[in-house]
């Protein structure tokens, strides 16, 4: 079970959150993209091996949304940061490698 | 320490309280405990700990709990068991013993009071630090109390400290990530009879520590041999403590078998509590330390290169001989012995690690795979982190060279009665991976998950590769594979993990404010996510069918009362809540005027229809939207989402406001006669009240708010009222609808009515890939604005023809009610080569309609739309039904009745 910062209420479990989405995809001006663009949009995420931003849910708490870096391959949670602001660097990889066998 | 009874199989036997079973049965010269489960061979101890794979017992007193080792049990006055062939039996009765949860947080948690464990602890209380130290032993010691030793007075003196919570019998079943773990304490069973009524048998723990310490120790390891399960035949660290530290002295004469300066230890342990040694039989070539001298010194015979290949036994099944070889020149030989001491090195446990990912390493030094682990937050620690401690020298050997004969009855997995011989049946399958012999070998799969056959198992493999000449030859069984575990470490019953989440406290019931008058009228109930909402309401003796019957024909000619509290209810405000809503569904709310409702559809990006429900316009700047009832919170998930993430500028504030807000709905065309004869302060007329308005009134001086809002195609009128009134509102109406013998009806009723005029329900009538224009809802598009889900719609895969498409069906034969998720066929299908039908569409919805007077259905059709009048099949078993495709409205389909 995942330990999630909550920007506003501190560490949590993970039953309390409800994972959203890749980060940092905003919803683009439908009008401007060809179709295939548009379908790029709907359904293609990063999927990346390591560390990914995602934004999550507070749904038990706070009834928040904000973004948070986590590790796919470790599970090890990075900073959390709240939408609209500056997007804090994904931590260092010490530690994936290690694992990844 | 006291004397007590206890009953094993129906035999009386004494023992000291607090010490194993296993020690007590040992002691009275019991050594068979059971038969194995597929070849019936006898079987006795071997172990210590829950590594045992044999004596596995069953409780008969208290909550009958199936397959203990009996090497954990504490014995008590009261204890009663008896033994099992592998398989356990479940109880019938419910388990009533009190179980129970605690969360825990703190700066460390050590796992394992051996030595290593309270050292660690011992830092950690030195720094300052809380620590929570777990062990699932009665005392702390680990190893120590196994050899019958007390803690230096350095390690005592911790247990002092009040930073320290020190929880015996507390196992860790797992290890999750950021170091969060679940631990099974037992906290009654030892006491038996003494045991409080009111103490929870089991806590189950959960921990969230800053900082893990895993020094869990190790399981000595058997060797493969033929005939290795007799009785009498055991881990000689287990022999050793069993004998020297409980006093057994049912054995007279052992031969110890080893790789290890392990067995010489326990040889000398064996032989000062006076069991003869025959002789200590070691495969290595040479060893050298204190032990080999010490049981020179004592004149134990010692002889090199020498394995154990084979035993004998007597009528009864136990170890009388052992057959020995000797490695170099194959030469056998045998000598006496009722015991059979056997070390095969340590394996250390490697469960918890494993369970988040971290691989062992192969440690050629140690025989084993260790796990040397540190980070910020996790530590292993001990044997677990290769501190073996003494000087063991270990040969790296799991058994000798057996023929066919000899591996039929050398066995790896007791409990699953897999041999050596299994093994290389499954890698003259052609299986290699460890995890494919595993699964056909079935070893490890047991009761006990492989502790002891695990690293037995990958030992044998890598011998096998590398007596077989050419390719598979392996460097070091790291070669074959590693351990991987998955939690719980140990069985744990459902009852713990349970605890108090039980009956009905097993998932929160959310009930409407006029449940107890439903209870009372007799009602059946439906789940309907977590609420309970009442299904149908049957008089004295009537069938479900007979009272949905009724209650239909009641709302459509006469009225009838349904409670629509559970339905979602978000209330909407702010300037620019229209603006979002606008967004958010795909037809115009910003247009829609103040007191006047509108039903409303909703998208996902993908153009897929989400949720659907009607939203009315209280003021300016407030909407009160309702939801499906199972849809509630992830719609307003689903606001929040777009108003914190993605549109930040928009001054909007949504609030669940369903459990403050009763629906009561009065329906059918005497609805308004009945109504009109509470509400006094507004004309409730066609003209002065019309469809989808909405009005702010009051009955019996009871604010409430009425909309002419229909889910039945009738008249109909929903009263919203603060959920404490809702009784009251609900009752007045019941004892004026006397007169028009007013109906309540519950869900079942309502989804009659709904589908007869084709509306649908998200969920049932849709499969999450239906658009507005597959539901046949073009005209809740909205052309002249953006919203979620719009620009999909142009997408060719949305466009394409062929998709499937809401529609009716009349069966055939009137009579004939299609079952829900039935599959439809072309009439003209026919099987392909391979036998298959290609279905053109299923069933979502199927009803007796007393309206129409005979069975109909919804149904999504590709292409449906264009295909009203054609004939399909619908095979249902043997039989297939047809059926007439159909406008999905079916009654009244000018709305002329709902005014
Ligand atoms: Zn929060």
């Amino acid at each position: 079970m995942l330990y999630i910062p909550c920007p506003y209420c501190g560490l949590r479990n993970e039953t309390e959150f409800h994972y959203g989405a890749e980060a940092g995809v905003g919803y683009p001006d439908p009008n401007t993209l060809t179709d295939d663009e548009w379908a790029k949009y709907i359904h293609i995420r990063a999927n990346p091996k390591g560390w990914l931003a995602e934004r999550w849910v507070h749904f038990a708490g706070c009834s928040r949304w904000f973004n948070l870096w986590r590790n796919t391959v470790t599970h090890e949670i990075g900073p959390a940061y709240l939408p609209f602001t500056e997007q804090p660097k994904a931590p260092s990889n010490i530690g994936q490698e290690e694992q990844k066998a | 320490m006291s004397e007590i009874k206890f009953i094993f199989d129906d035999i009386t036997y004494k023992g000291h309280h607090g010490e194993p079973m296993s020690a007590a049965l040992l002691r009275s010269g019991l050594l068979t405990i059971t038969n194995s489960t597929y070849h019936g061979r006898p079987r006795g101890i071997i172990g210590l700990g829950v590594e045992e794979p044999n004596a596995i017992v069953q409780l008969i007193s208290d909550t009958k709990e199936s397959m203990r080792p009996a090497t954990v049990i504490e014995v008590a006055d009261g204890l009663h068991v008896s033994s099992l062939t592998g398989v356990g039996a479940l109880p019938e009765a419910p388990d009533e013993a009190r179980y129970d949860k605690t969360n825990h947080y703190v700066d460390t948690l050590v796992i394992g009071a051996g030595v290593a464990g309270l050292k660690a602890a011992h830092e950690h209380l030195q720094l300052g630090r809380k620590v929570l130290l777990i062990d699932d032993q009665p005392k702390p010691g680990g190893h120590l109390l196994h050899l019958g030793m007390n803690l230096p007075s350095v390690l005592l003196d911790i247990f002092t400290n009040e930073n320290l919570t020190y929880v015996p019998r507390c196992t860790a079943i797992g290890l999750y990530d950021q170091n969060y773990i679940v631990a099974v304490e037992r906290r009654s069973d030892h006491l038996g009879e003494a045991a409080p009524a009111e103490r929870a048998r089991i806590r189950v723990w959960h921990i969230r520590a800053d900082k893990v310490v895993l020094a869990p120790g190790a399981f000595q390891r058997p060797l493969i041999f033929a005939n290795n399960d007799r009785p009498g035949i055991m881990l000689s660290h287990a022999a050793a403590t069993y004998v020297a530290v409980y006093k057994v002295a049912s054995f007279r004469q052992a031969i110890v078998a080893t790789i290890d300066n392990q067995g010489y230890r326990d040889a000398l342990r064996l032989h000062e509590a006076g069991v003869k040694i025959e002789g200590i039989y070691d495969v290595r070539q040479i060893a050298s330390g204190p032990s080999i001298d010490a049981a020179k010194a004592a004149g134990i015979p010692i002889r090199f290169r020498t394995a154990v290949i084979d035993t004998l036994a007597n009528e009864k099944g136990a170890c009388t001989k052992v057959i020995l070889s000797d490695i170099d020149t194959n030469e056998t030989f045998e000598r006496s012995a009722d015991l059979l001491a056997v070390s095969g090195g340590w394996t250390p446990i490697a469960d918890l690690p494993t369970y988040i990912g971290i691989k062992p390493q192969w440690s050629a030094k140690h025989a084993a795979f260790l796990v040397n682990h540190t980070t910020d937050i996790l530590q292993t620690a001990g044997m677990l982190a290769g501190e073996f401690g003494g000087d063991d020298d270990p040969a790296i050997f799991f058994g000798p060279t057996l023929n066919d004969e000899q591996s039929r009855v050398a066995y790896i997995d007791f409990q699953r009665d897999a041999t050596l011989h299994d093994l290389k049946r499954a890698v003259g399958a052609g299986l290699q991976s460890i995890e494919h012999i595993k699964r056909y070998t079935t070893i490890g799969t047991a009761h006990d998950q492989g502790k002891t056959s695990g690293m037995l198992t990958i030992g044998a493999l890598w011998q096998l590769n590398n007596s077989t000449e050419g390719k598979n030859h392996s460097l070091s069984p790291a070669d074959i594979g590693t351990l991987s575990f998955r939690p719980p470490y140990i069985p744990v019953p459902f009852a713990a993990l349970a605890g108090r989440e039980r009956g009905p406290l097993s998932d929160p019931i959310r009930i409407s404010p006029l449940h107890q008058w439903h209870v009372a009228a007799g009602a059946e109930f439906e789940d309907v996510g977590q609420w309970k909402r009442p299904w149908y309401f049957p008089k004295t003796g009537e069938s479900m069918d007979q009272a949905v019957r009724r209650e239909c024909i009641a709302a459509r000619k006469g009225v009838a009362i349904m409670d629509a509290s559970t339905l979602g209810k978000i209330d909407i405000q702010g300037p620019d809540a229209a603006v979002f809503l606008d967004r958010i569904y795909t037809n115009m709310f910003s247009t829609l005027p103040e007191g006047q409702c509108r039903y409303g559809l909703m998208c996902k990006a993908d153009g897929i229809v989400f949720d659907d429900g009607v939203t009315t316009r209280l003021g300016k700047n407030h909407f009160l939207m309702t939801t499906t009832t199972g849809g509630a919170a992830r719609v307003l998930a689903w606001l929040e989402e777009w108003l914190q993430t993605e549109w930040p500028d928009l001054k909007v504030y949504c609030t669940s406001v369903t459990e403050h807000i009763a629906t009561i709905a009065l329906v059918g065309p005497k609805s308004r006669e009945l109504l009109q004869e509470l509400v006094t302060d507004i004309n409730i007329s066609k003209d002065a009240f019309p469809f989808m308005h909405s009005r702010n009134t009051t009955i019996d001086g009871i604010q409430v708010r009425i909309a002419r809002i229909s889910f039945s195609g009738e008249l109909a009128f929903e009263i919203n009222v603060t959920h404490s009134y809702a009784k009251h509102i609900w009752e007045r109406l019941w004892t004026l609808g006397r007169r028009y013998e007013l109906t309540p009806y519950g869900t079942e009723t309502m989804h009659v009515l709904r589908a007869e005029k084709g509306y649908i329900i998200i969920g049932q009538d849709t499969d999450g890939t239906q658009t507005p224009y597959d539901l046949n809802m073009s005209w809740i598009v909205s052309k002249k604005k953006e919203f979620i889900g719009k620009r999909s719609f142009q997408l060719p895969y949305l466009q394409a023809s062929g998709r499937p498409q809401l529609v009716g069906l009349l069966p055939e034969d009137i009579d004939e009610i299609i079952p829900e998720g039935a599959y439809i066929t072309l009439y003209s299908a026919q099987a392909d080569e391979d036998g298959k039908t290609p279905h053109t569409g299923f069933v979502t919805s199927s009803y007796h309609s007393p309206e129409m007077g005979r069975a109909f259905a919804l149904a999504l059709i590709a292409d449906g739309l264009n295909r009203l009048g054609e004939i399909v099949s619908i095979p249902i078993g043997k039989k297939v039904l047809s059926a007439t495709i159909c406008d999905a409205v079916f009654i009244d389909k000018e709305n002329l009745r709902r005014d």
